[in-house]
C-alpha cells in the first residue's frame, strides 16, 4: 500500500517535471492548475480502494472468495457492480464523443449496449446462476466432455478479454495524458500496475467493491452533469438542441441517423454485435455467479439495465452539452480547431465548462476510476478461465486443490497485466469506443452461441460446440482483420476486403451453423452421453436442484 | 443429480407448466425486445429522412423520442420479467423443490 501511494506522488512529481520540460504552448498553465485537485481526487479514490483491497484480502482465502467473493454479494449490490463493470470509459467518454461529433448517431450506438440486458434476463441468468460455479465455461461444459470445450471458452474468453483491455487501456493513456501531462506509456503502467494489485490481493470481493463505488460517483458525476446543461437551457431540450443545431458545423443533420449505419447490413449486424455480445462477455457472465440464488440474479440483471439505462441518456445530455460549451469554447481547442487531447475529451472537457477545475479533477479521477474498476474484471475473469478451465480442469483434470488453483489464477493476472500493457501502447491511436464492439462481435460468434445452444438445445454435442464455437470465433477475428478498422487503419491497406462495419451478421451465422451441423453429424459415443445428460441438465437449469450445494461455502 | 430426481422432477406437472408459461413468456419479450431494436434500428438504416424529420414547430426530431422510447422499452420489459419471475415463477420452483424434498424423506 505504502509503495503505491509513493508511486503516485512519483508520478504527480513526474507531472509536473513533464509539463516544465514540454514544448511552452497555450492552456498548459492551467493545466498544471488543475492536476492537483485531480491527483489529489484520485489519490483518495486509489487509497480508498486499497483499504478496501487489504479487507477484502483478509477475506479472499478460497478459489471461490477470489472468483465469486464466496457466493455473498447481494442483488443490488450485484447489479451496481455489473453497472460499474459495464459502464466503461469507453462508453463514457466514447459515447459523449460520438454524440459531440455526429449528435443522434451516438444515441444510435448507446441503445445497442443497452439492449442486450433482457435477452440475458430473459433467457440466460437464472439458468447460468443455477448451472454454473466460477466460470461461463462450467455451464457451456455441463453435460459436456470438459477439455474440448474448456480449451474453447477459455479462448473465447482471452481473446475477448484482451479487446475489451485495450480499448480501457488506450482510454486510460489518453485520459492520463492529457490530465497529469504524463507520458502515454506511464499513465497506461500505473493502470496496469494498480489493475494488478487490486485482482491479485482482493479478488472478486475487491473488484466488486472497486466496481461498486466507480458505479456510484461515476452515476452522481454524470448526473451532476446533465443537470447543469440542462439548467443552463431552463431544463428545456428543445432549447439545449436548438443552441447545438446553430453551433455546430453538421446543423440540422445532427438530430438524424447520419453516416454511422452506412448500409442495413452493417446496422444489423452491428445491432446484433452489441445484443448478442453482451450475453456473450465472459466478464460480465461471472458476475452472476457472485450471488445466491437465482432470485438474486435476476434483481442484479434489472437493477443493472436501470443504471445503464439512466447512464446513457445521461450521456447523449452530455455530449449535447458539449456541442454547445465545448465546441464553441477556444480554450478546449488547438490552434487547428481540434479539441485537446482529442474527441474522446468532450466529456472531459464538459466538466470544466460545467464545474470548474474541482469538478474537472472530479470527473477526471472518476474516468480513471472507471477504466480501473473495468480493467480489473476483465482480467479476473481473463485469470479464472487460465486457472479455472485451463489449468484445474484441463489440464490437472478437476482434481487441482484450492490453493494451486489460487496460484495460477494470480500468475496469470500479472501475465495479462503485462499483456495489456504492452497492448495499450500498441494500439495507442485506435478509437476507443469502436475496439469495444471488436470485442461484442466476438463474444456474439462464439462464446453466446455455445451458452445458448448447450443450455437450450437438447441436441448439441461436445463436436458441434467445440468446432462451432471455434469457427464462430475464427470468423470474427478474421472478418474483424479484414474490415475497415484494422486492414485499412492498422495496416495501412488502401481498401478493405470485408466492406461492413460489424461481421456479428456473418459470424454469428457461422458460429450457429457451425454447432448445429457438427451436432447433427456427430455419431460418436461421447454424442450419446452428451444428448443423455440434457434432462439432468434441463431440470437444474430450470430449478436450481443441486446447485445450492454449489454455492453453499 | 440422480437419475430418479430428474425423473421425478420431469414428472410433477407444477415442473412442466414452470417450464412451458416461463419458456414462452420469455421468448415473448425476447421477440418484442428484437422487434423494437431492431425496427428503431432498421428506420434508421432505411427511413433516415423519417427520423430525422421535425416533431412540431422546433427542432425535435423522431429520432430522439423513439430512441428515448427503445431505452425506457428495455427496462420496463426487463422488470416485468422480473417481478413475474420472483413472484410466480419462484413460487412453483419452491413447490417443485418441496416436493423432491418429501419424496427424499420417503425413500429415506
Amino acid at each position: 500500500m505504502k509503495t503505491v501511494n509513493q508511486s503516485i506522488l512519483a508520478s504527480a512529481l513526474l507531472a509536473t517535471s513533464g509539463i516544465a520540460f514540454a514544448a511552452p504552448d497555450l492552456g498548459q498553465a492551467t493545466q498544471q492548475a488543475t492536476n492537483w485537485t485531480a491527483i489529489s481526487m484520485f489519490a483518495i479514490f486509489v487509497v480508498l480502494t486499497l483499504y478496501i483491497t487489504k479487507w477484502a484480502a483478509a477475506k479472499t482465502r478460497s478459489a471461490s472468495d477470489f472468483y465469486t467473493a464466496g457466493g455473498g454479494i447481494t442483488g443490488f449490490q450485484n447489479g451496481l457492480a455489473i453497472a460499474g463493470d459495464f459502464m466503461s470509459a469507453a462508453s463514457f467518454l466514447g459515447i459523449s464523443a460520438a454524440v459531440f461529433l455526429d449528435g443522434f448517431d451516438g444515441l444510435i450506438y448507446a441503445i445497442g449496449f443497452l439492449v442486450g440486458w433482457p435477452v440475458i434476463t430473459f433467457l440466460m441468468a437464472e439458468r447460468l446462476r443455477n448451472l454454473g460455479r466460477y466460470t461461463f465455461a462450467d455451464v457451456a461444459a455441463y453435460r459436456f466432455h470438459q477439455k474440448p470445450i474448456r480449451v474453447f471458452a477459455a479462448s473465447g474468453t482471452l481473446v475477448v478479454v484482451a479487446f475489451y483491455l485495450i480499448a480501457q487501456m488506450v482510454g486510460a493513456g489518453q485520459l492520463i495524458k492529457l490530465l497529469f501531462g504524463l507520458e502515454y506509456w506511464i499513465a497506461v503502467v500505473l493502470v496496469g500496475i494498480l489493475m494488478m494489485v487490486y485482482v491479485l490481493f482482493g479478488g472478486m470481493t475487491a473488484t466488486t467493491w472497486v466496481q461498486i463505488i466507480k458505479a456510484v460517483l461515476l452515476l452522481s458525476g454524470a448526473s451532476y452533469m446533465a443537470f447543469a446543461v440542462l439548467a443552463q437551457y431552463n431544463f428545456s431540450p428543445e432549447q439545449l438542441f436548438a443552441t447545438a443545431t446553430e453551433v455546430h458545423a453538421k446543423g440540422d443533420s445532427i438530430m438524424g441517423p447520419g453516416t454511422f449505419l452506412k448500409d442495413p447490413i452493417s446496422a444489423i449486424s452491428f445491432g446484433m454485435a452489441l445484443m448478442f455480445g453482451t450475453a456473450g462477455l465472459p466478464h460480465i457472465l461471472m458476475r452472476f455467479f457472485t450471488v445466491p440464488s437465482a432470485k438474486e440474479a435476476r434483481k442484479s440483471v434489472l437493477w443493472a439495465t436501470t443504471w445503464i439505462g439512466y447512464f446513457y441518456i445521461l450521456t447523449f445530455i452530455i455530449g449535447f452539452g458539449a456541442i454547445v460549451l465545448v465546441g464553441t469554447n477556444p480554450e478546449f481547442k488547438d490552434a487547428a480547431g481540434k479539441l485537446l487531447g482529442g474527441n474522446n475529451m468532450a466529456a472531459v472537457h464538459l466538466a470544466k465548462a460545467v464545474g470548474g477545475d474541482i469538478f474537472l479533477g472530479f470527473i477526471s479521477a472518476v474516468a480513471f476510476a472507471t477504466i480501473l474498476a473495468v480493467v480489473a474484471g476483465l482480467t479476473l475473469s481473463g485469470a479464472s478461465a487460465v486457472s479455472h478451465d485451463l489449468y484445474a480442469t484441463v489440464f490437472k483434470k478437476g482434481n487441482a486443490n484450492s490453493a494451486d488453483e489460487l496460484k495460477v489464477s494470480k500468475i496469470t493476472t500479472i501475465a495479462l497485466g503485462v499483456i495489456a500493457v504492452l497492448l495499450g501502447i500498441a494500439f495507442e491511436r485506435q478509437n476507443v469506443a469502436f475496439m469495444v464492439s471488436l470485442a461484442f462481435a466476438i463474444a456474439a460468434s462464439a462464446n453466446f452461441p455455445v451458452l445458448f445452444m448447450s443450455v437450450l438445445w437438447s441436441k448439441c454435442t461436445t463436436r458441434g460446440a467445440t468446432v462451432g464455437g471455434f469457427l464462430g470465433l475464427a470468423t470474427a477475428v478474421i472478418l474483424t482483420v479484414v474490415s475497415k478498422s484494422v486492414w485499412v487503419d492498422v495496416l495501412g491497406n488502401a481498401e478493405a476486403i470485408f466492406p461492413y462495419t460489424s461481421p456479428a451478421i456473418f459470424s454469428m451465422a457461422v458460429g450457429f451453423f457451425g454447432i448445429w451441423f457438427f451436432s447433427v453429424t456427430d455419431k460418436s459415443p461421447r454424442a450419446a452421453i452428451d444428448k443423455a445428460g440434457f434432462e439432468a441438465q434441463e431440470v437444474r437449469s430450470e430449478t436450481g436442484i443441486g446447485a445450492a450445494a454449489a454455492s453453499a461455502h | 443429480m440422480e437419475q430418479d430426481v430428474v425423473q421425478r422432477v420431469k414428472s410433477d406437472p407444477n415442473y412442466r407448466k414452470l417450464v412451458a408459461k416461463r419458456s414462452r413468456f420469455g421468448w415473448i419479450l425476447t421477440w418484442s425486445m428484437m422487434v423494437v431494436y431492431y425496427g428503431f434500428t432498421l428506420l434508421c438504416a432505411f427511413d433516415k429522412e423519417f427520423m430525422g424529420s421535425r416533431v412540431g414547430d422546433g427542432v425535435m426530431t423522431w429520432g430522439i423520442p423513439l430512441g428515448l422510447f427503445v431505452i425506457l422499452f428495455t427496462v420496463v420489459v426487463t422488470a416485468i420479467y422480473v417481478r413475474r419471475a420472483n413472484s410466480e415463477y419462484d413460487a412453483l420452483t419452491d413447490a417443485i423443490k418441496a416436493r423432491v424434498a418429501e419424496g427424499e424423506k420417503v425413500a429415506a
